[in-house]
């Protein structure tokens, strides 16, 4: 384990800096994002950044190809040129964790070359969590916030910086901060772990439970007629799927740039009405059966195809930003409460 | 790295050849710019076909994979790409990738079984890759039955290769209806699953089915309410795509994913998943 | 704090489902915390009594909702509506957007509304309960203890600029009719008017820039009713899910603001949803002051059936190139 103090962050953010683009937490007017690190840009306090750090590996727009027509004639052309290394600094667990999901989605044959080389060429410093908020639940999917993993782990306390490595990558760049970094003892933080155990013990959604969720629970949930219910006030945008670090629907569009067509995909939303909207019809016609797709998802399909494991790491964004406050937690309490037996 | 397929780059085709076969569905042969076949491909599967600027979409690949020139795709006009194609020249360029999804189980667990495809309407167009294949290894297959309706005998898809190859062909049954009486047709008049009803086929044949929903429903029912098992029936799924590689969202019914688990299931495989399509 | 509590609400929503004025009441239910209120149907005066609340939390204009509700059935429903919410409702109604007979409305007097981001930002992380006194805000929060922050620094842009606390629209008033009110709503708008043309689109630039297409702000506006918006309509050739370039990321907004241009009154839900936090309202805003400065003082939504200046014409009119000219010497 190596450490700095935070005075000396700064030097560290330059000797990343050096080698790769950095990016970190920073203080806007509307909360924290991550920024690109410059001189002078300070890390942010703030338990966590308003959009998910998904966006680094799979942005809200990406151009995939391009096409020159000419007559009847087509030309594909890659646009794509030498993907330039990065570092994220101060990723927290639940998003570190989101990774993982998007990583069977999109490393999975066929392989996504896109999302695959930001991944190859980004590293994670993840830091732990110490106040977790009300309206997090990281903790019912099995994450624990005081080990945040990734390349690196991070643990700050009130004057220093810890970071341990993790992976080959986390090695690599750990070794090249030794000049701004001294030797730590794994030990020092351990008090910091243990106090965020007892805090998440008492954090409001600590009873939140998925056992009801999982593997093989389509036909439970389904019919259920609570989802009528819960989706009555939906007002079908996409602000859930958006802000969520796990959400990866997308949709692929053509944009003519008046030089040639740019074939671009952005992040779509399960929750748009045309979201499945065919020449012939739809085959999620209300809003409840799209609000349905989406929460079966992540608590079921998702599972279903990768061994339990859920698509939703409790970050808690969208029960900060649902316009009517409509969110997962409900969902399952709601789903899973006594009356649904 | 440079060795991976790049999944949603498209390769360029040529269309060299457009035959008209009903008031609303074009055959379009496509070959590579060098004349070859884009890609390989077994019975059932897709291709997603674009023209730039105006979209990209599924497609079953009609022509069997025995056929090793080119590859052809029955489309009927009922969007915006399809409508582009329609008004498309012989020599207009477009691009292609895939191919897509699961195949029909020709090689496993079709051998040695009669065969009985039923198809309506455009729903032929997925069902002739397989029928050619199989009766391109007909030595593999026991009978082959084929019953296919349209509208009208305008409305029949590849009316000529029926006519032409498959009426002609010894070793196959073709049984084809169209929906309403119709000067110059003293063929079966009447609705395709009744049609199969009346025909009264013997419950041990592994049946292949596809057609507009309403059709495949009715001709399920029927084939079930003479003792056919859901595990002898087969058929292939539209829903609406866009990555084509089980990613973009927008097939997903349950946990499968129709571009990349089917399009085609078997009907006891269908009845797990959530009423969504 | 509001005048008219959570138990007044929950006694009269009873009552107008028991003696059959309507079949469900559109309010708002109880969330996980003291915050997250959601807008809910409800059937049965069980489901009230238990889940119904009313308070600094319940900043959803139900208005719209009342586009969808009236078309299921004939029974009635019945909404609750804050007076800047009456203002959607006339408006909705002015462009017969829902059917009067199968509502029952019930104005209710509102006191301002909290912005839960203001609190988060003050009190910080670990939210536990908050609850006001009309002056003062008390925040219990799980690392700080209990904190006392005041009411007036906690509530929200829009209602801080309020511009009417009249209900315009009811069946039945509950609480005072209220005042409208002389607000300094345009001040932030005078002062973007008042930047130089770089700054300006500076400003605009790096607002808009950061939206991430969610249409939450479309989708809330109860001036946004289209069956099909243009942007969802693969056959406008505006039909866009993202922003393809830095110009298509503005078109979005600005189109949505010149549509509802004449048509907004201004109940700041867009600002209120936008997860970006964008001041959207702000936008608009500026289409009220420019048509109260070229055609005369006209409050969207103010009575039923009105005709906006930008949808009538009077021989008064300013002349297009006038406007133009004028708009131009006062952003020199």
């Amino acid at each position: 384990m190596r450490k700095c103090s935070l005075q000396n962050l700064e030097t560290v953010f330059e000797k990343i800096s050096e080698s790769m683009t950095l990016y970190i937490p920073a203080d806007t007017k509307d909360g924290a994002d991550f920024t690109k690190w410059t001189k002078g840009v300070q890390m942010s306090q703030a338990l966590n950044t308003n959009r998910s750090a998904k966006d680094f590996f799979f942005p809200q727009t990406e151009d995939l190809v391009e096409f020159k027509t000419e007559g009847k004639n087509i030309e594909v052309i890659d646009t794509r040129k030498e993907s330039e290394d990065f570092a994220v600094f101060g990723v927290r667990a639940c998003d570190v964790k989101s990774f993982d999901i998007l990583d069977r989605v999109f490393l999975t044959e066929p392989y996504d070359s896109y999302y695959a080389t930001r991944r190859e060429h980004g590293v994670i410093f993840s830091l732990a969590c110490t106040r977790p908020a009300e309206t997090c639940f990281c903790g019912t999917f099995g994450i624990n916030p005081a080990e945040p993993g990734a390349d690196v782990s991070m643990w700050k306390t009130d004057s220093e910086m810890f970071f341990e490595a993790n992976t080959e990558k986390g090695k690599e760049i750990l070794k090249k901060l030794e000049s701004v970094t001294q030797s730590a003892d794994a030990s020092d933080v351990d008090g910091q772990k243990k106090k965020t155990g007892e805090i998440m013990k008492k954090l409001p959604l600590s009873d939140l439970s998925a056992e009801k969720f999982g593997k093989g629970m389509t036909s439970k949930y389904f019919d259920s007629p609570k989802w009528r219910e819960l989706s009555a006030t939906c007002i079908g945008c996409g602000t859930c799927t958006f802000v969520c670090p796990t959400c990866q629907c997308y949709d692929i569009k053509d944009f003519n740039s008046g030089k040639g067509v740019i074939r671009y995909r952005c992040w779509d939303s399960c929750m748009y009405s045309d979201f499945t909207k065919m020449a012939h019809g739809n085959s999620r016609n209300s809003q409840t059966e799209r609000f349905r797709q989406r929460f079966m998802h992540k608590l079921v399909y998702y599972p279903d195809n990768n061994d339990g494991m859920f698509s939703c790491v409790g970050c808690g964004r969208c029960l900060n930003k649902c316009p009517i406050s409509m969110n997962i937690v409900k969902v399952m309490k709601t789903l899973g409460g006594e009356d649904n037996e | 790295m440079n060795n991976r397929k790049e999944a949603l780059i498209p390769a360029v085709g040529v269309i060299t050849d457009i035959r008209i076969d009903t008031p609303d569905v074009k055959t379009f042969r496509v070959v590579t710019p060098d004349g070859k076949k884009a890609f390989e491909h077994k019975p059932g599967q897709c291709a997603m076909l674009s023209i730039p600027g105006v979209g990209e979409a599924m497609f079953s690949i009609t022509s069997s994979p025995t056929n090793t020139e080119f590859m052809e795709f029955s489309i009927k006009k009922c969007g915006c790409v399809t409508e582009w194609l329609h008004q498309a020249e012989v020599g207009q360029q477009i691009t292609i990738r895939g191919p897509y999804g699961n195949p029909f189980p020709v090689d496993d667990v079709f051998a040695g079984k009669d065969l009985l495809f039923i198809a309506g309407g455009i729903g032929l167009a997925p069902l002739r890759s397989v029928i050619n294949y199989c009766r391109h290894y007909k030595d593999r297959y026991g009978k082959i039955d084929i019953v296919y309706g349209s509208r009208s005998k305008e409305d029949l898809v590849d009316y000529k290769e029926i006519i032409d190859e498959w009426v002609v062909d010894p070793d196959i049954n073709v049984h084809l209806t169209i929906d309403r009486e119709q000067e110059g047709w003293d063929g079966h008049v009447g609705f395709v699953p009744n049609y199969v009803k009346e025909l009264g086929f013997d419950t041990g044949k592994t049946a292949i089915v596809c057609g507009p929903p309403i059709m495949i429903k009715f001709t399920l029912d029927g084939l079930c309410s003479v003792g056919f098992d859901k595990k002898q029936i087969y058929t292939t799924m539209e829903l609406r795509m866009k990555c084509g590689i089980g990613k973009c969202g927008r097939c997903n019914i349950g946990s499968k994913y129709v571009c990349k688990d089917g399009p085609v299931f078997r009907c006891d495989e269908l009845d797990e998943l959530p009423d969504e399509y | 704090m509001q005048k008219i509590n959570s138990t007044m609400l929950i006694e009269k929503a009873a009552q107008l489902l028991e003696n059959g004025t309507a079949d469900r009441v559109l309010g708002w239910k109880k969330g996980e915390f003291d915050y997250d209120i959601t807008p809910a149907v409800f059937n049965s005066v069980d489901q009230i009594k238990k889940e119904f609340v009313f308070g600094d939390f319940c900043g959803a204009n139900l208005s719209k909702y009342l586009v969808k509700e009236t078309r299921k059935g004939d029974g009635k429903v019945a909404v609750f509506l804050k007076p800047c919410d009456t203002y959607s409702f006339n408006q909705l109604l002015t462009e017969k957007r829902f059917d009067r007979e199968k509502v029952y409305a019930v104005g209710i007097s509102c006191e301002g509304m909290a912005d839960i981001f203001k609190v988060k930002q003050i009190a910080g992380d670990g939210i536990v309960s908050v609850s006001s006194d009309g002056e003062n805000v008390k925040v219990e929060t799980l690392y700080d203890g209990e904190k006392t922050i005041k009411l007036s620094d906690v509530i929200a842009e829009r209602c801080i600029n309020c511009k009417s606390r009249k209900c315009v629209a009811y069946d039945e008033l509950m609480g005072e009719e209220g005042e409208i009110i002389d607000s300094d709503r345009f001040d932030m708008v005078s002062k973007i008017e008042s930047m130089s043309e770089d700054e300006r689109f500076g400003f605009w630039q790096n607002e808009l820039s950061k939206c991430i297409r969610c249409n939450a702000c479309r989708n809330v506006c109860p001036a946004c009713t289209c069956e099909k918006c243009v942007f969802d309509n693969p056959d406008s050739c505006a039909q866009n899910k993202a922003p393809a370039d830095s110009f298509e990321e503005k078109m979005f907004h600005i189109i949505r603001a010149f549509h509802v241009a004449g048509r907004c009154t201004d109940c700041g839900e867009c600002s209120r949803v936008c997860p970006q936090n964008i001041p959207l309202h702000l936008l608009n805003r500026k289409f009220i002051k420019d048509i109260d400065t070229f055609y005369g003082e006209y409050q969207a939504g103010a009575q039923v059936g009105s005709r906006a200046p930008l949808v009538d014409y009077t021989e008064g009119d300013i002349e297009p190139g006038e406007a133009v000219m004028k708009g131009e010497s006062e952003n020199a």
